[in-house]
């Protein structure tokens, strides 16, 4: 297992927003995990990068005990994540963006930065070609002197996920990438997930999107107020009672698929 | 050389200006001034500008710099270059020890943390009279000197503090063009994404304002040796405010900006002597003008208004409109210390220190560190 979570709990002041949770995420898959507004999928997703601490329980990535890891500690195994409410670098232009996701990737230090070493010189080089491919690989390539306060926000989605993308993560967490985004540009992005999953990327995907989901995730955890209330491949989930009744007139995109 | 670029036409300006001009009082004294202006504001823009942290305490650095140099000298009688050394040795570790507790503060707090820091350390250089003078500082500093090449006239300090200015220059230009000068730079944009992008924020921050305060100490050293004299009043809150305000005015977040506003800072009391009483009045009137028509400072409004001019077709050349621009500083600017008239007369006393403390006023600019969102926003 890439990423496993056992008895996984947080409140914040006597609200429990995540529960005891379990679940498992196996490498190369990309996993969804859905649930009405406020079910507790941001929350995990905070606790999984690290903004946020657990109560109770523990996460394992790639073998290695998560719990107690501050947020640039974890990004540095391999989880990289990009947010529903967007977290840019607007004073940098779409390039430097992406360059910054890649600074895991890079050593150099204060010292070699200010003196502008060969050695600084040459990682500079990698980091903006690593870059450059992150971009391209997202379709921004076009963009990527612009500054990032000049992108439109379908531009902007993409550009978080090229961001993450850039530090070759082995398990990449996107939150919401389809909020905001047009047909075409929901289309565009189920083939974006799709491309990232084949690269060998671990995709855990959190969507309100429900075609999107349907379409792109191999596996779905279900939450509820926190807890777990289905998990399976989508037409297990799709099938079980249990979720038909917790969205039943819930969700407008179940309706609408 | 197109990264250097503005490097090489600095050096060329600060190399033409005294050929051109020889023995000018605007350039060999009030062009030293700016010079060691600059190198403040250039340091304290690295933290303050770039990793967007702020700081109403830098003058404390550049009096620790200076008064390490002093006391070396004159009371232990050292050369002043080992003491250069040991004052910048200093600087670095009370930043050092200062700089995590103080950095995992926001915004105004911040603020308020930087500025009692800076408070203490006046304080200190006021009450340990044994040591510093008290309030009557310490004179007789004697002055440095090069492979038995003395910097003793006002053109040889113009051309040190030059060649250090274009020193730090380099380094700042090649700081910010790097892996770590972006680091800085991400977390100034959005805090927790830079964190999740695997960046040690606490660390960067730490060392960015171990820099900044290595700059300051560096002009503090050299201060100290070109005034000959050094008193407590040098190293104020005000000077503070007022190296903040050079930031501010020239454009947050660019080494040509910072260098923009402390010549600006620097030159405007000096042109404004003419007005006699009205010269505080009409400088505070021109910063308020400034930053109210150019919130992006000097260097951003020029580069805007560079940007939107009329094109051969009459078209506007592509630029995102002001409204797109990342949030700037909103900085209301109204506040650099109005120099003292008196010391207008005095040819080398024209540093920042000379800033009377009665008459400056100034408040900071707004919460320069709070731009990203909080995470708890979106909590589900």
């Amino acid at each position: 297992m890439l990423l496993e979570v056992r008895g996984l709990t947080k409140s914040f002041g006597g609200v429990t927003a995540i529960a005891d949770l379990d679940f498992d995420v196996p490498a190369g898959l990309v996993y969804a995990v859905i649930g009405p507004n406020g079910a507790g999928k941001t929350t995990l997703f905070n606790l999984l990068s690290g903004l946020y601490r657990p109560d109770e329980g523990r996460v394992r990535f790639a073998g290695e005990d998560l719990t107690g890891r501050a947020p640039h500690q974890i990004a540095r195994l391999g989880l990289a994540r990009t947010f529903q409410n967007l977290q840019i670098f607007f004073n940098m232009s779409a390039l430097e963006n992406v360059m910054v996701g890649a600074h895991g990737r890079g050593r150099a230090g204060l010292a070699a930065a200010l003196l502008r070493t060969p050695g600084l010189r040459r990682e500079e080089a990698a980091i903006r070609r690593w870059a450059l491919e992150a971009l391209a690989f997202c379709g921004l390539e076009a963009l990527a002197d612009r500054p990032a306060s000049a992108l439109p926000y379908g531009a902007l989605k993409r550009l978080e996920i090229a961001r993450a993308l850039a530090a070759q993560p082995r398990l990449l967490l996107l939150d919401e990438p389809a909020a905001g985004l047009n047909d075409t540009e929901t289309l565009a992005l189920q083939g974006l997930i799709g491309r990232i999953r084949d690269q060998g990327i671990t995709v855990l995907l959190v969507e309100h999107h429900m075609g999107l989901v349907m379409a792109v995730a191999e596996r779905i955890l279900v939450l509820d107020y926190g807890s777990r209330l289905a998990e399976g491949t989508p037409p297990e989930v799709r099938a079980n009672p249990a979720v038909i009744a917790a969205y039943l007139g819930g969700e407008v995109h179940y309706a609408v698929e | 050389m197109k990264r250097l670029r503005g490097w090489w036409l600095l050096a060329g300006v600060l190399i033409a200006l005294p050929l051109l001009f020889p023995n000018n009082y605007y350039v060999t004294v009030v062009g030293a001034a700016a010079a060691l202006h600059a190198i403040l504001a250039v340091g304290l823009n690295l933290l303050m500008g770039y990793a967007g942290q702020i700081s109403l305490g830098h003058a404390a650095f550049f009096g620790l710099g200076a008064y390490s140099s002093a006391i070396l000298t004159t009371r232990y009688g050292w050369n002043p270059w080992p003491a250069l050394g040991v004052g910048l040795v200093l600087t670095g570790l009370v930043a050092y020890g200062i700089a995590r507790p103080v950095l995992r503060l926001k915004g105004h707090y911040l603020a308020m943390a930087t500025l009692g820091f800076g408070i203490i350390i006046h304080i200190l250089l006021v009450q340990t009279g044994d040591l510093t003078g008290g309030p009557d500082g310490i004179g007789e500093i004697p002055p440095l000197s090069l492979f038995g090449w003395t910097v003793d006239t006002d053109e040889r300090w113009y051309a040190v503090l030059a060649a250090v200015l274009l020193l730090v220059v380099l380094l700042a230009l090649n700081l910010m063009d790097s892996r770590p000068g972006r680091a800085l730079r991400a977390l100034h944009g959005a805090e927790i994404a830079a964190g999740l992008m695997g960046i040690d924020t606490a660390a960067a921050k730490t060392a960015v304002f171990v820099l900044a305060a290595l700059s300051a100490g560096l002009a503090g050293s050299l201060f100290a040796h070109q005034q000959a004299f050094v008193s407590p009043d040098s190293f104020n809150f005000f000077v503070s405010i007022e190296l903040v305000t050079m930031v501010v005015l020239g454009g947050i977040a660019s080494t040509w900006g910072a260098i923009l506003g402390a010549v600006i800072l620097t030159l405007l009391p000096e042109l404004l002597v003419v007005f006699e009483d009205y010269e505080v009045l009409i400088f505070g009137a021109i910063l308020m003008l400034i930053m109210i028509f150019l919130p992006q400072g000097l260097a951003g409004g020029l580069r805007e208004l560079w940007a939107r001019r009329p094109t051969h077709d009459g078209a506007l050349p592509p630029g995102p409109p002001a409204s797109l621009a990342p949030p700037g500083p909103p900085a209301p600017g109204s506040g650099s210390p109005p120099r003292d008239k008196a010391a207008g007369t005095a040819p080398r006393d024209r540093a920042i220190g000379s800033v009377p403390r009665d008459q400056a006023t100034g408040t900071a600019p707004r919460d320069l560190a709070s731009s990203s969102p909080s995470v708890s926003q979106d909590a589900a």
